[in-house]
C-alpha cells in the first residue's frame, strides 16, 4: 500500500480509486470457486440438474417438434432458477456467518465483492449452459434453425441474471431458510408470466403489463425468437439489452443492500 | 491526539433499534499495551468494538483511532478485527482463508506467503494449513479466526472475546501472544466477560449497561476499591454506581 499523505481527505481517495480493483475482484472469484471445489456434491448438482431436467422434458413431451420449440426456453430458464437459489443462499450465509462484516471492516469495496461473485458464478453458468446445450443438441436431438451461438450467449446471460437477482433477493432474508423461500416468491411468478405457460399476447392487459415488467419474460422471448428461426433479430438485441439492464439494476440494488455500517 | 494513545473517544452514543447501547462513552486506549474491555454479556462490548472498526453507525460523539476518525477507509488495513462468531470460511482450508483475507488486506503477493507462515507459527497452527476449517476443533477455530486479524501485522487489534470458552493452557498461550504483540508496538483491545482475565491486562475498562464503571490499570482499580481481586472490585464499582442512581 502506498503511504497516504496526512491532509488528503478520505472521500477524495475513494472517489479517485477505480470502482473495481481487479486483484481483489479476482481474489474473491477464486475464493468462491475454491469454496465450490471443496463441495463436490453441489458442483455435481449445479452441472447435472439442468441436464437431467432437459432429459425429463424430452420424455414428457415425447414429440420432436414440441421439443424443438420448448427446449431453448427451458435452456434459458433452468440455469436462471438454479443460479438464483445458489446465490441467494451463499450471500445470505456470508451475511449470517459474520464474514461479510469482517470484509466490510477491511479494504474491500462492495463492487469488488459483487464483481467477484458475478465472475465466479458466471464461469459456473458457462459450464452449466454448455453441458445442458450439448446434451440437448446431441443426445436429445434438439434442432435449431440457426447457429447455436446466440442461444449460448442468451442462456449464460439468463444464468447471470438469475445470479444477480438472487444476490438482491438475499438482502430480504434473515436466515438461510428464508433465502430459499425467496425463490418461489421472486421466481415462480415470473415463470408463470414469462410466456412459457401461456403466450404473452393471450394474457389479459394487467397480466401482460406485469409480464412486461419482469426480467424472465425477455429471457424467454429471446429464446422464442431463436427457436422460431431468426438467428439474431432486432427484437433479440432489444431483449438482450433489457436483460443486461436488469442485471446491472439488480447488482446495483445488491450493492445498496450491502451496508458497510449498520444501525 | 497524543502519540501514546491509540484510541480516543468522547461522548460516544450508539443506538440500535431505539435502545441506547453505548451511553455517552469517553475513554482512551493506551498505545502499545493490552487493554481489557470487561463487562457482563449484553453490556455493549461488541457494539463498542463494531463502532471502533467502523461497521456501526454512530449517533453522537466521536472516536479517533491512530489519529483518524472511526470508519476512515485508511484505517481498514491497519486494524485487525476478530468477531465473536469466528468469521472464517468453514468450506475453505486455513491457507485458502488466509490467502484470501491477506489479499483483501492489501498484502502484496511477494509478502503473502511469509505473512501466512509467520501467523501460522505465532498461533501454533502448523500442520493445519491444508485442512478444511470445518474440521477444526473449537480452539483451532478460535486461532484461525485470530490468524486473520493478525495476518497483516496491524497497528491496532480489536478482539471480541477471543479466549472465551477455550481451555486454560490455550488461554494462557494466547495471552502470551497478545503481550508479545504489544511488546512489538501493537495496541490491543481485548473484550471478555470472564473476570479472571482482567488480571492479565495492562489497562482495564470496566463496562456495564452501556457505560463505563471505571478505567485504569488492575493495580489502580484494586487500590481505588480496596478489593482483594478484580471481580470484587467490579462488584464494588457496580454497587457504587447503583447507589448514586436516582
Amino acid at each position: 500500500m502506498t503511504a497516504v499523505t496526512g491532509g488528503a481527505p478520505a472521500r477524495a481517495r475513494i472517489f479517485l480509486s477505480p470502482p473495481v480493483r481487479w486483484r481483489l475482484t479476482w481474489a474473491t472469484a477464486r475464493r468462491v470457486l475454491s469454496q465450490l471445489r471443496h463441495d463436490p456434491r453441489t458442483v455435481v448438482m449445479l452441472i447435472a440438474v439442468p441436464s437431467l431436467l432437459m432429459v425429463l422434458l424430452r420424455y414428457v413431451l415425447d414429440n420432436p417438434l414440441a421439443l424443438n420449440r420448448f427446449a431453448p426456453e427451458f435452456i434459458g430458464v433452468f440455469p436462471f432458477i438454479i443460479m438464483f437459489i445458489i446465490t441467494a443462499v451463499t450471500t445470505q450465509r456470508e451475511r449470517a456467518r459474520g464474514t461479510l462484516e469482517r470484509l466490510m471492516a477491511m479494504p474491500l469495496g462492495k463492487l469488488d465483492l459483487l464483481a467477484g461473485y458475478a465472475i465466479a458464478f458466471g464461469l459456473v453458468a458457462c459450464v452449466q449452459v454448455g453441458v445442458v446445450t450439448g446434451i440437448s443438441l446431441t443426445w436429445l436431438g434438439v434442432e435449431l434453425p440457426g447457429s447455436v451461438v446466440p442461444l449460448l450467449v442468451i442462456a449464460v446471460l439468463d444464468a447471470v441474471l438469475g445470479m444477480s437477482l438472487g444476490l438482491f433477493a438475499s438482502a430480504f432474508a434473515r436466515t438461510e431458510f428464508q433465502a430459499v423461500q425467496t425463490m418461489p416468491a421472486f421466481v415462480l411468478p415470473q415463470t408463470l408470466l414469462c410466456g412459457i405457460v401461456v403466450a404473452r399476447d393471450q394474457m389479459s392487459d394487467v397480466l401482460r403489463w406485469l409480464s412486461d415488467a419482469l426480467p424472465m419474460s425477455y429471457a424467454v422471448d429471446a429464446m422464442q425468437q431463436i427457436s422460431a428461426g431468426a438467428s439474431w433479430s432486432g427484437q433479440v438485441t432489444r431483449d438482450v439489452g433489457v436483460i443486461l439492464g436488469f442485471i446491472f439494476a439488480a447488482l446495483a440494488g445488491g450493492a445498496l443492500t450491502l451496508r458497510r455500517r449498520t444501525r | 491526539m497524543s502519540p501514546e494513545r491509540a484510541v480516543e473517544a468522547s461522548g460516544l452514543v450508539v443506538r440500535r433499534q431505539g435502545n441506547v447501547i453505548l451511553d455517552d462513552l469517553t475513554f482512551t486506549v493506551p498505545r502499545g499495551q493490552v487493554t481489557g474491555l470487561l463487562g457482563p454479556s449484553g453490556c455493549g462490548k461488541t457494539t463498542l468494538m463494531r463502532t471502533l472498526v467502523g461497521v456501526q453507525v454512530i449517533e453522537a460523539g466521536q472516536a479517533e483511532l491512530l489519529g483518524l476518525p472511526a470508519g476512515d477507509p485508511r484505517l481498514r488495513a491497519r486494524i485487525g478485527y476478530a468477531t465473536q462468531d469466528h468469521a472464517v470460511y468453514s468450506d475453505l482450508t486455513l491457507t485458502e482463508n488466509l490467502r484470501y483475507f491477506g489479499t483483501v488486506l492489501g498484502l502484496p503477493r511477494s509478502r503473502l506467503a511469509d505473512a501466512i507462515a509467520r501467523t501460522v507459527a505465532t498461533l501454533d497452527l502448523g500442520g493445519l494449513e491444508d485442512r478444511l476449517v470445518s474440521t477444526f476443533s473449537g480452539g483451532q477455530l478460535a486461532r484461525a479466526d485470530l490468524a486473520v486479524a493478525l495476518l497483516a501485522g496491524p497497528d491496532l487489534l480489536v478482539l471480541d472475546e477471543p479466549t472465551v470458552g477455550l481451555d486454560p493452557v490455550l488461554r494462557r498461550d494466547l495471552w502470551a501472544v497478545f503481550h508479545r504483540l504489544a511488546a512489538g508496538g501493537a495496541t490491543l483491545l481485548v473484550s471478555s466477560h470472564v473476570m479472571d482475565e482482567a488480571a492479565r491486562c495492562d489497562h482495564l475498562l470496566f463496562m456495564r449497561e452501556g457505560r463505563f464503571l471505571a478505567a485504569g490499570s488492575p493495580g489502580e482499580l484494586l487500590a481505588e476499591t480496596g478489593a482483594a481481586d478484580l471481580e470484587s472490585a467490579f462488584l464494588t464499582l457496580a454497587s457504587r454506581r447503583q447507589a448514586v442512581r436516582p
